[in-house]
């Protein structure tokens, strides 16, 4: 543990992208094969089992602190994070622990057979054991929130130094369905293939933005400037839906979301076509809610995502299918080198010979000669229910990762309004103590009603002046938030807008952020309740 | 009709009426008692000034040509029937508590202070008072500082460190205090101190005042930079990321403040290494300080004032909280952002024009 503590010391201190990954090789050469395996599950948001709640943990650290509850809730509100502000309330203490960090996990989940008085005693025992720093890092482990300032990526870059592999490979190596008191270090680095584990899906390929804003859109010159002639590109719809991986080998089938999720189980309706597949099939695709042929908005299918047990309700209101674009595999060979023209036609063979064309679907290719024709073809992305165009070179490769070239995702404008902030709280991690979490409001009549959450889109600069407004302006403070004198307006932007019967406002929006800051409008000149109903097009 | 209090709170500042003065005012008054020579505490524009003795030069060279009186502490004044005396407060050199007695009642104002002897200003004396006025910049019980040996051990380590592997050593606290603070626990053996402009000019100040300070360079723009790179780099917030810093890289950047407490504030000022030094009393630190004045009342002025009074009201202190434009200078509440030194430097030049330039000043 005192290693790992130190892995999170050294990358807290230093912001160069060259030193922390010294930093992490160092990690990796200097701890056993059972911690760099822990250590990489952590890192790759594999979070450990929570045993203990933390309604439990918070208790317990509130007695070891020896101060009062609501000290301890203010503390928290002031830090930001959890682990770090029961590291910083409980009593100083030099000692520190030669456990390793699989020692420590392996007790962690040791718990689980325990009573509640046994975990008690461990979790006080083992914090006295613990230096601040270490205790830090053990409380992160214990309330599961790992985010670290480090980029999988450049974990997967120190390990490819060490091992001699290159990064996509063991990109691959390290997605799906892993344990590392199970996966060892060997298994992950030997020379041969990955192909232990039949429902390892393949690290997905991200398309980046082309970049516009409101006032400033991208003209066909400028795309022909960047992208070069469009007859080497394919345009497609970009769907909003969940972006899936769906595997069958072995007479089983897979089906992995962008976050590495195993969702078979959630998606029966596309169970039928996956067993139809031959074996060694990988397809890449977006999962939608569709109804008589027609893709439904995104928040049809929302309503299904959460829920543990799909009713035969809810899979009567909201069948999906996929919009399959890619094949990353096929005859169990991998094809993703192949280039997309090839992948495509093989996907088109696939998705010929389905008996399941009503789940098993295509997504159509956009036929344009012109990027000027394309332009125009894009600005009927809302009636086709989709965010934009994806374009990808015919000529490319399947690739690791978010990589600028060869996939770009060329979206519509987000719509907007101009709303006022009335309440604010204060943000995590490095946003701590500082107000940079808002809620925004409408115009109903004489009254401001709230429509929107956004702490996303201000510049850090102004964030400060926000947080110095909201700290000389509050009206009232109920727990962690502050209703806020009714005063900056802000450009909210979203992509898409619906009815709600659990919003005060009767509406819910997706992804809002703020645009930008109008310091040119008086709050009186926001936006109002009815002219977001009007975008519900209704 | 209610006996008026010693001491109250106003629009310009803490106001004795009996007394006819206000200490540590923020708009112009006739009779200023000063705590400390920080710019949210010492303001332009009072008629007359009364300080301690090692105040003297930094006031002067803050604020130009004041009509100044300086004190030793423990020594009593009389202001119109009320004694008052001024007694260390261990915020930086010069720094005071201001006691003021009337037919028996004492009243303390602590300014800033810690209870940590730092080494090089007087350290911090407890008073005995019917009414303290404290400050709690750091009135949190995430807030425990540890003995400053400890810390300067790591920046000792970092710098060498630093000279090992070929990058330049920055370090960043503020001018008057936390500089001179550093500037007296470095290992001389790494290397030279060069200083910042702005640094040079308070330690030539209080150099002036008769402290003895260990040896520093001024940078100038014929330093050869070769020589500064060898060395330790003191520089103020203000100089942060500007392309005087930037001259000096590749460097390793390190922040001394006790905000540096928090992961996220570290994280904000995009330092390589955050020290947690500061000039303020932690919270140990505040609730010994005020359970050591005996107190009846205690008054909160900055810092976290709404949780800290409620703690010590549960504890049995009767404190309550009062507003003040206190909490400006470099260890403010609103923390200021890296660049955001821009910020805490244009509320100096609004009330302090001679100040704020000097402390914006390029070298």
């Amino acid at each position: 543990m005192k290693a790992f503590a130190q892995l999170f010391l050294s990358l807290d201190e230093t912001n160069k992208t060259n030193e922390k990954v010294k930093v992490l090789k160092d990690y990796f050469t200097n701890v056993p094969d059972t911690d760099k395996m822990h250590m990489l599950a952590l890192f790759t948001g594999r979070k450990p089992k929570r045993i203990i709640n933390s309604t439990q943990i918070r208790t317990w650290a509130v007695e070891a602190a020896n101060i009062p509850a609501w000290l301890f809730e203010e503390s928290y509100h002031v830090v930001g994070d959890l682990a770090e502000t029961m590291a910083l309330l409980m009593p100083q203490n030099d000692s520190s622990s030669n456990k390793t960090l699989t020692q420590w996990i392996a007790e962690l989940n040791q718990l689980g057979s325990k009573t509640e008085e046994e975990r008690k005693l461990w979790l006080l025992c083992s914090w006295a054991m613990l230096d601040s720093q270490e205790r830090f890092v053990f409380n992160k482990l214990l309330t599961g929130g790992f985010r670290v300032g480090v980029s999988q990526n450049l974990v997967i870059k120190a390990l490819a130094d060490i091992s001699n592999h290159d990064a996509a490979t063991l990109t691959h190596r390290i997605m799906g369905n892993w344990l590392p008191e199970t996966y060892t270090y060997d298994q992950l680095i030997q020379e041969q293939g990955a192909a232990d584990d039949i429902s390892r899906p393949y690290p997905f390929f991200l398309a980046y933005p082309i970049q516009e804003t409101s006032e400033k859109q991208k003209s066909a010159e400028e795309i022909q400037g960047a992208l070069g002639d469009a007859a080497q590109w394919q345009a497609e719809w970009k769907w909003d839906g969940i972006r899936a991986q769906m595997i069958k080998r072995d007479g089983k089938i897979f089906i992995w979301s962008r976050g590495e999720d195993l969702s078979t189980e959630k998606f029966p309706e596309l169970h039928p076509f996956l067993n139809a597949l031959p074996d060694g099939t990988v397809i890449d695709g977006e999962i939608l809610s569709f109804q008589n042929g027609l893709p439904m908005p995104f928040n049809v299918l929302q309503t299904r995502i959460g829920r543990k047990n799909l009713s035969k309700k809810i899979l009567e209101e909201s069948p999906v299918a996929v919009i399959a674009y890619d094949c990353l595999e096929f005859n169990g060979e991998d094809i993703r080198t192949k280039t997309q023209a090839e992948r495509r036609t093989i996907l088109e063979g696939l998705q010929a010979a389905t008996p399941y064309p009503e789940t098993f679907r295509i997504s159509a290719l956009i036929d344009f000669n012109t990027w000027e024709q394309l332009a125009e073809i894009r600005g009927q992305s809302r009636a086709m229910i989709a965010e934009g165009i994806m374009l990808k070179r015919k000529s490319a490769a399947y690739q690791v990762g978010r990589r600028r070239g060869d996939w770009w995702k060329w979206k519509i404008d987000p719509l907007s309004v101009d709303a006022v902030m009335i309440y604010a709280q204060k943000g995590h991690g490095r946003r701590a103590d500082l107000y940079t979490d808002y809620t925004f409001a409408v115009w109903d009549g004489d009254k401001l009603v709230p429509f929107a959450k956004a702490y996303s889109g201000l510049t850090d600069a102004e964030i400060n002046k926000v947080d110095y407004f909201i700290k000389r302006n509050t009206l009232e403070k109920f727990g962690p938030v502050r209703t806020v004198k009714p005063e900056l307006v802000f450009e909210i932007g979203f992509e898409g807008i619906n009815k709600s019967t659990r919003h005060k406002s009767g509406i819910a929006l997706r992804f809002p952020r703020i645009l930008r800051w109008r310091h040119d409008k008086p709050k009186e000149e926001a936006d109002t309740l009815d002219s977001l109903r009007a975008l519900l097009g209704e | 009709m209610a006996k008026k209090p010693l001491l109250e709170f106003t629009e310009k500042g803490i106001y004795c009426a009996q007394g006819k003065f206000y200490i540590d005012p923020w708009k112009p008054v006739n009779d200023a008692i000063i705590t400390h020579a920080h710019a949210d505490h010492a303001y332009l524009g009072h008629k007359h000034y009364l300080a301690h003795h090692l105040s003297k030069e930094v006031l002067l060279y803050r604020l130009g040509e004041i009509n100044l009186q300086t004190v030793e502490y423990g020594e009593k004044i009389m202001k119109n029937g009320v004694q008052v005396s001024l007694y260390p407060a261990g915020h930086v050199i010069g720094s005071a508590q201001i006691r003021v007695e009337y037919q028996g009642e004492v009243w303390v104002v602590s300014g800033d202070y810690k209870t940590e002897d730092d080494g090089i200003s007087t350290p911090f004396e407890p008073v005995k008072c019917h009414h303290f006025i404290s400050e709690c910049t750091f009135g949190m019980p995430v807030y425990q500082w540890k003995p400053q040996v400890q810390i300067f051990d790591d920046i000792n380590n970092w710098w060498r460190t630093n000279l090992h592997t070929g990058v330049a050593t920055v370090l960043v606290g503020y001018s008057l205090g936390k500089a001179q603070r550093i500037l007296q626990n470095l290992d001389l053996f790494n290397g030279k101190v060069y200083t910042h402009g702005v640094i040079e000019n308070t330690n030539e100040a209080l150099r002036r005042n008769g402290v003895l300070l260990n040896p520093t360079e001024r940078i100038t723009p014929d330093t050869p930079k070769d020589e500064v790179r060898k060395g330790i780099i003191l520089a103020p917030p203000s100089s942060v990321g500007t392309p005087w810093m930037r001259k000096f890289g590749p460097y390793s950047f390190g922040y001394c403040s006790g905000w540096m407490a928090l992961r996220g504030a570290k994280r904000r000022r995009a330092a390589d290494r955050g020290f947690i030094l500061s000039d303020h009393a932690d919270w140990d630190g505040l609730i010994s300080a005020i359970d050591a004045t005996g107190c009846e009342k205690v008054y909160l002025t900055h810092g976290y004032t709404a949780t800290f009074s409620r703690y010590l009201n549960e504890i049995g202190f009767d404190a309550h909280e009062v507003h003040t434009l206190y909490g400006g200078e470099e260890d403010a509440l609103s923390q200021p952002p890296p660049e955001g030194e821009e910020f805490e430097k244009k509320s100096e030049v609004k009330v302090s024009p001679t100040g704020g330039d000097l402390e914006g000043a390029a070298i």
